[in-house]
């Protein structure tokens, strides 16, 4: 075969732009996974929490969650005597940089983390006009963001407020349980950070994970249980103060 | 046939609507995503993009790979649960090409206050300090080994805290008088 110098020319940004293509490969590939072994859901202990924001500030810096905005957050409640109907609630930017110092007094005092709850029922995706926001066959709760429109509905709908429009992208955003992370047996960026072990992710599905035994084990609740929304985020020691 | 010899308007009707109906299938053919209801209501093709996203924690398995000293020294020490990123910050870039990015060293004086400054909304049992009555503004890595905090677990550090926390709290202290 004869290559003349104009074929090579021809050939050479063709070879190159094929072997770019074979270097980058598919690194974030997770051909292993299989939607239907697994069911998502998360262990908060709230006794372990203390209220430091690394959760929040990883899941900021995993997922670019703009300055404002939050997947998650950390509440920090105070019930003083007899006021277990009122508690005082502050989360200053979210907890992202922990909280002031609190003063001893005849109340008490704990945090409390936040985020999606992963509902097998959410209303959120009930509401959704367009079908862009759904539950995987794995049990999270996801936003196809080049299909939403941007109307809000799901933000008014999410009992918990874990919902927000995204402020340059228009469309709606929410904690995704770091998909791209669990989907390659990674944990999600807040349990990675989280130095006290507040926060784990459990598959539901997978018979060895200690999640198991922790729900056997622990009196066990989840938020706004009487709005049946099938919420997988699981508190441990959840005082009846927290809305 | 004569019933319907005035049906015309009927058929045309009918094939009005026919059109319409095909009209309609080919534009929802294109407008439709191919893999909308593969699993429900949704794009099924949704998934496996947003399972795609860039990692930037690359979790405590990669950093254990090289940093085994590091990882031996934690795994006996009180922070044996405290991942590495929940210090050293999201750091898959890093594990990724150890050249392309050196991690910065974390500021103690921040990073260790974060968790530890005596607070009473804190759990009891958590180890807390009042951080300027602690150390008095000395470093909490002079004295503290942050992979195994507890002084005295950690042989290499244990007599340069010593020889540092008894010269520098009596400075300080001198200092404060």
């Amino acid at each position: 075969m004869n290559i003349s110098r104009r074929h090579i020319l021809v050939l050479l940004p063709a070879a190159a732009l094929a072997w770019k293509h074979v270097l980058a490969g598919t690194p974030e590939d997770s051909p292993n996974y299989k939607l239907s072994e697994h069911w998502w859901g998360m262990l908060i202990d709230i006794p372990k929490c203390i209220g430091c924001g690394n959760c929040v500030r990883a899941c900021q810096a995993e997922n670019d969650v703009p300055d404002g905005f939050f997947r998650t957050w950390v509440e920090r409640y105070h019930v003083s005597d007899y006021h277990l109907e009122n508690p005082e609630v502050i989360s200053p930017d979210g907890g992202k940089e922990g909280f002031p110092v609190a003063q001893e007094d005849n109340g008490k005092y704990f945090f409390v983390p936040k985020m999606c709850n992963h509902c097998s029922d959410s209303p959120c995706t009930q509401v959704c006009p367009v079908g862009a926001t759904f539950v995987t066959p794995d049990g999270v709760v996801l936003i196809d963001q080049t299909y939403c429109l941007g109307c809000a509905y799901c933000v008014q709908a999410c009992p918990y407020g874990c919902r927000y429009i995204h402020p340059t992208k228009k469309v709606a955003d929410k904690c995704t349980l770091c998909y791209h992370r669990i989907t390659k047996g990674l944990t999600t960026a807040c349990c990675e950070a989280c130095p006290t072990g507040a926060r784990q992710l459990a598959d539901l599905k997978n018979p060895n994970d200690p999640i198991h035994e922790f729900l056997k084990t622990h009196a066990v609740q989840v938020l706004k249980p009487q709005m049946a929304t099938g919420a997988k985020a699981f508190y441990n020691g959840l005082d009846g103060s927290v809305r | 046939m004569s019933g319907l010899k005035d049906a015309g308007h009927l058929f045309r009707f009918l094939g009005l609507f026919v059109i319409a109906f095909l009209v309609f299938w080919v534009i929802r053919g294109y407008v439709v995503p191919r893999s909308f209801g593969e699993y429900g209501h949704y794009r099924g093709a949704a998934i496996a993009e947003i399972a795609s996203h860039p990692i930037k924690f690359a979790g405590h398995q990669a950093c254990e790979q090289c940093h085994t000293d590091e990882a031996d020294t934690k795994s006996k020490g009180a922070h044996v649960h405290v991942n590495c990123e929940a210090c050293h910050g999201a750091l898959a870039q890093h594990a990724n090409d150890p050249t392309s990015m050196t991690p910065v060293k974390p500021d103690s004086a921040v990073l260790c206050a974060r968790c530890h400054t005596a607070s009473a909304a804190k759990p009891k049992g958590f180890p807390q300090v009042d951080p300027a009555d602690h150390s008095n503004g000395v470093p909490c890595a002079t004295c503290h080994n942050p992979h195994s905090p507890v002084i005295g677990s950690d042989a290499k550090t244990t007599a340069d805290a010593k020889k540092t926390a008894a010269t520098g709290t009596k400075a300080a202290t001198g200092g404060a008088k």
